[in-house]
């Protein structure tokens, strides 16, 4: 536990110093790998630790994205906003929760993928409020350039950082503990005492807060959000994609796989643009089929050929 | 003697079958009650009524004479009741340890963590599991197994313990220690419920036995008579007496 | 009486729900795998009998043979190749692996076809007939014959043939379908295939009906997923049902409160029958 302390520490030094002497594009790239490792994180709560397959992550990141953009625009400062937006998901995700974490298996992921599409009609069917299908402008930050670039990544970096001091500290605590008794089974839990309905709420209240937290520094960075731009399903698909990579249930496989998926992207962005979902679509299949248990696996089978040789 | 636990015309159907039909009996403090039946007598739905897996259709049931027919299983859990399963159900990616801390962490009363490990390891030795702290639940053997279900049982410090069929598939020298291990626990003031198929084991550690058939409870008494009951040999012993006393399993 | 048209609308409109939706509901109920390519080869079916159309002026009604021909072997292929190697893992493996596949085909398709809308304009449109005074459109009339026909078929194809009996054996118990000597990876991919050319020849049904696009492949899915909760999983009669109710529910909801909320309110409806009854109006509970 202390290891994973030390880790956290440097690695967030590491991309605190790498941004602040980076160029622009270097600053951008940095402050979407801290904005996935915090999709991902989040997801490793419900769909790692408790081991039900959750597709509301764009739900929670869109819900975030619009009720900091319209908070803002009624003058609330930034910050303020920002907190708002991940209290406002949390609320959300209980609620929503309490009437679906009943659902098992195929039932739930439905449930929650409808969750954003649900969402996502509501915002196209309120223009008063939201702007509807015409999206929303947030308000523009009065700073320099370079400045903003340097401030947004600070933003995503700390909130990177506290989603994974909640995952360090969520594996060694009772809540952690019972939620690993729930993924491997669930009515044994519950006889051994565990309040499964309780702890599974929890965790997905969890795996909304950061999130929605992350969707409004987003819609503040990007400063214009529309329904299909935040609550698009890839937000949903990419941090489980981010997590399958990195290693199911752990505290630094999630944030590695948001490197290497980033990576992936940005060398498909740049050469191959008109086929990028399909490009993404081909690294998921080659994923499932090959590397169920994530890179990690594939470095322990070298290392144990290794070790026979 | 006081009553731990009181079942009130308990029932409960599944689709149109009568799993448990109108069952009534009570069990006393410290007592070590047998409870027998055929194949699908509604023994292991019984169980589950009381642990609350499934909820009564009608009855009621109450523990300590508190009514516990409507709570979720946790609650009941952390009331003191515990139980095993027939089949067992231990966390495969969780050691040996951490499987027995569970009960000790969420039903036991541990403060925490460290806690629950410390009760975890006592519990541990006590079912002769020491040396197998560190492994993975699915690496156990069945006998081991079936120990460990008694160690978690156990550290969720529970005044009532069900057991389901602890013996089933044991050796008789796995027997005769699951025993011992069961007649210690009942001196230590925990009242047991006890489901075997194994007669041996019925009359040497049952106090009192309660037989069921077709889920309706036919007979109710201390063992010797109960067994003599031309209901309870007609239903349950009836082809397999013989069986019975050829061989070790009935 | 206008509530006897907008009766008469959502029969038509679930006519094709049901028929979007049976293919799904077999995979679902027969693999246990949510197919997110189902959209997908819908609006796959829907440029096949654009294409037959535009450069062989074959009938659209006629392509619904060659798309589910061609989107049977497609589904085979895929179900062979790919996800029978991963049909016993957890849900999560094999939806992400669907959703994998859907995003290369889907992208395949807005590169190939680009993602404007086209149009069948049939030069000789059935006839439209009133009876009782309600307005019925002779090409929807007929892709509601042909739906139900359609979905009729595939119920006699699993209850009256060999294929079929396999398919229900292993639905019912993998292991034992195995031990009976089914060959249950082929039963699998036969099953899929099934799936996919119900999901093809349902989009040369609707190419007359509606444009054609790759955005549009969200959109069936979605209707699919509300059908089989509706209704429930695996079985034709409860697709039919579901599809049904889903048609009249969407036809009603948009007459009361307004076209633009109906798919607001098919969510809203899935979710609150998810709440109160996962398995569906007519299943039974769910598999697990």
């Amino acid at each position: 536990m202390k290891r994973d302390w030390v880790i956290l520490v440097c690695g967030a030094a590491a991309i605190g110093a790498l941004g602040w002497s980076g160029d622009n594009y270097f600053i951008r790239l940095l402050t979407i790998l801290c904005m996935y490792a915090t999709l991902a994180q989040s997801w490793n709560f419900i769909g790692g630790f408790a081991g039900y397959p959750s597709f509301a992550t764009a739900a929670f990141f869109g819900l975030g994205a619009y009720t900091s953009g319209v908070l803002q625009n009624q003058g609330l400062p930034i910050l303020m906003c920002w907190g708002l937006a991940g209290l406002c998901a949390a609320v959300f995700a209980v609620l929503i929760g309490g009437a679906i974490l009943h659902l098992r298996g195929h039932y739930f992921a439905i449930a929650t993928l409808i969750i954003a599409e649900m969402l996502r009609e509501i915002v196209n069917t309120t223009p008063n409020l939201t702007g509807g299908g015409m999206g929303l402008n947030l308000p523009i930050l009065r700073i320099s350039v370079d400045v903003q670039s340097r401030v947004f990544l600070l933003a995503m970096l700390v909130l990177a950082v506290v989603t994974t001091a909640a995952a360090i500290l969520l594996q060694r605590s009772r809540l952690g503990f019972g939620l690993r008794c729930i993924q491997q089974n669930e009515s044994a839990a519950s006889i051994l005492g565990v309040n499964a309905y309780q702890y599974k709420t929890a965790a997905f209240g969890m795996s909304a807060v950061f999130v929605g937290m992350a969707g409004a520094i987003y819609a503040s960075w990007v400063n214009y959000i529309e329904p299909p731009d935040v609550f698009d399903i890839l937000i949903a698909v990419k941090p489980l994609v981010m997590v399958l990579l990195g290693g199911i249930g752990t505290i630094f496989g999630p944030i590695i796989g948001a490197m290497v998926l980033l990576a992936l992207e940005e060398l498909v962005w740049r050469n191959f643009l008109t086929v990028h979902a399909a490009a993404l679509g081909v690294i998921i299949i080659l994923l499932v089929l090959f590397l169920p248990n994530g890179l990690f696996s594939l470095l322990k089978d070298l290392s144990a050929k290794r070790a026979k040789q | 003697m006081t009553v731990l636990l009181e079942l009130k015309s308990v029932s409960r159907q599944f689709g149109g079958l009568n799993a448990v039909n109108d069952v009534s009996f009570q069990v006393s403090q410290g007592e070590i009650l047998g409870l027998i039946g055929p194949n699908g007598a509604g023994k292991t739905t019984l169980i589950n009524l009381i642990t609350g897996v499934h909820p009564a259709t009608s009855g009621r049931i109450l523990f300590d004479g508190q009514d516990i027919t409507k709570m979720r299983a946790h609650q009941i859990a952390r009331k003191g009741l515990a139980r095993t399963f027939q089949v067992v159900q231990p966390f495969p990616k969780m050691t040996v340890l951490e499987n027995v801390a569970t009960g000790a962490l969420f039903a036991g009363g541990a403060t925490g963590l460290k806690d629950a490990f410390a009760q975890a390891r006592q519990h541990l030795e006590f079912t002769g599991l020491g040396d197998s702290v560190d492994k993975l639940a699915s690496t156990l053997t069945l006998a081991k197994r079936k120990r460990l279900e008694l160690a978690k049982g156990l550290a969720m410090r529970p005044r009532l313990l069900m057991l389901d069929e602890v013996n089933a598939g044991l050796n008789s020298m796995e027997i005769d220690d699951a025993l011992r291990m069961i007649r210690t626990i009942a001196e230590r003031g925990v009242t047991i419920i006890i489901i075997e198929h194994l007669m041996k084991v019925m009359l040497s550690t049952a106090q009192r036995i309660v037989a069921l058939h077709y889920g309706q409870m036919i007979a109710d008494g201390v063992p010797d008579a109960v067994l003599r009951n031309p209901r309870v040999i007609e239903a349950y012993l009836g082809s397999k007496y013989a069986a019975a006393h050829s061989g070790s399993s009935a | 009486m206008i509530y006897f048209q907008i009766l008469a609308n959502g029969l038509m409109l679930g006519a094709l729900y049901a028929c979007i939706a049976v293919g799904f509901s077999l995979v679902w109920g027969v693999l246990n795998v949510i197919n997110i390519l189902h959209g997908t080869f819908i609006v796959l079916g829907s440029y096949i009998a654009f294409f037959a159309f535009r450069f062989a002026g074959i009938h659209p009604f006629v392509s619904v043979f060659i798309a589910g021909f061609v989107l049977f072997l497609m589904g085979y292929a895929i179900q062979s190749a790919m996800i029978n190697r991963v049909i016993a893992a957890p849900v999560l493996i094999t939806l992400t692996l669907t959703f994998g596949i859907d995003l290369v085909l889907n992208n395949a398709m807005l590169v190939a076809f680009s993602a404007d809308y086209r149009k069948i304009n049939l030069p000789s449109p059935l006839p439209s007939f009133e009876v009782a005074s309600i307005f019925l459109p002779g090409d929807r009339v007929a892709a509601m014959g042909l739906a139900l026909l359609l979905t009729i078929l595939l119920y006699f194809l699993l209850r009256a043939t060999n294929v079929g009996r396999a398919i229900i054996a292993v639905r019912m118990d993998r292991e034992a379908a195995a031990l009976m000597g089914v060959d249950v990876k082929r039963v699998n991919a036969i099953t899929f295939g099934i799936g996919a050319l119900m999901a093809g020849a349902t989009g040369a049904l609707i190419s007359v009906i509606y444009p054609i696009s790759p955005l549009n492949s969200s959109a069936f899915l979605g209707k699919a997923f509300v059908v089989c909760v509706l209704g429930g999983l695996g079985s034709v009669p409860g697709a039919l049902v579901g599809g049904l109710m889903l048609g009249v529910l969407e036809s009603f909801g948009g007459f009361w409160f307004g076209p633009e909320h109906a798919v607001t309110l098919s969510f809203g409806l899935l979710l609150i029958l998810l709440f109160a009854r996962p398995g569906g109006l007519l299943g039974k509970r769910g598999y697990e």
